[in-house]
């Protein structure tokens, strides 16, 4: 069973472990959207795309940030997250590989309860940043 | 432009049931490797009641309405011009496979930048277990372009 990490041993600036994906896939696509119930063609269908202005499907939101989720529910388990947050920047697309990363940004208390604050990006292989948010994690 | 009169707009009260299989699914569509999302024993040795459900899927249960697009059409908001702007979740109770969960959206909010170019649908979506306990909250902000 996962533990907690401690609060005491936590620092501002502390890195999480990052969780690299492997490109990503036409296939991959298809399959969250049949997973997930988000059936929104702009993700599978080139020719809804196209028709749409953009030049090929894009890959789910929601896919990013469940790669986020999982970088954090690798360091806490998932009963310690209180607050999940983010923001998508910029489209993700096929072929793109997706690193979450996170780092901590804030320690603070209210009443007897112990909270971290982390923030994380979610980048593709050029650096650049596809979506960003943060989460609120507590400890005991 | 969208019409500000829909903020306030709700969509029914809508029910979904927690499936094993669906979260099964789903973890390995998002590449997961925890046992815990998988295997009963594992989850209830990690301290769930069942599979936990993940921190995302909350968004996708909400989609199992018979046509989670509906809404799009009559608002007349072009669903090809709808991008994902910003998610956000607070979590009040862990949930697992088994649970029955019901969620109302409002739509509370809409703004414009760019001179109208964008403009962003906030959504907020409650969420309460079977037994009527209050478990999530997320909110959803569409962005239409009308580029």
């Amino acid at each position: 069973m996962m533990q907690l990490p401690d609060y005491e041993a936590i620092e501002v600036g502390d890195e999480l472990r990052p969780l690299s994906l492997p490109p990503i896939t036409r296939q991959a696509l298809a399959v969250y959207c049949g997973a997930s119930g988000d059936h929104n063609p702009i993700h599978v269908d080139i020719d809804f795309a196209r028709e749409s202005g953009l030049d090929d499907v894009i890959a789910h939101g929601m896919l990013v940030m469940a790669y986020m989720g999982r970088m954090l529910t690798q360091w806490v388990p998932q009963s310690a997250v209180r607050q999940f947050d983010t923001r998508f920047l910029a489209m993700t697309r096929v072929g793109d590989r997706i690193t979450a990363s996170g780092r901590v940004a804030e320690k603070y208390t209210d009443g007897d309860k112990r909270y971290v604050r982390v923030e994380i990006v979610a980048s593709d292989q050029t650096g650049e940043a596809k979506t960003s948010g943060s989460a609120v994690i507590a400890l005991a | 432009m969208i019409d500000r009169a829909i903020i306030g707009f709700r969509t029914k009260p809508f029910a979904a049931e927690v499936e094993k299989g669906r979260l099964r699914l789903f973890a390995k569509a998002i590449g997961e490797t925890d046992p815990i999302y998988f295997d009963e024993a594992a989850a209830r040795a990690a301290g769930f009641r069942s599979l936990p459900v993940p921190l995302t899927f909350l968004f996708c249960l909400e989609m199992e309405r018979p046509d989670p697009y509906d809404w799009f059409d009559q608002l007349g908001i072009p669903l090809g011009r709808a991008l994902h702007g910003e998610q956000s979740f607070e979590y009040h109770n862990g949930t697992c496979a088994g649970d029955v969960l019901t969620f109302e959206s409002e739509i509370i909010d809409i703004y414009d930048k760019r001179g109208g170019a964008l403009e962003f649908l906030v959504q907020e979506n409650h969420i309460t277990d079977q037994r009527g306990d209050r478990v999530a909250k997320f909110t959803r902000t569409l962005v239409i372009r009308h580029d």
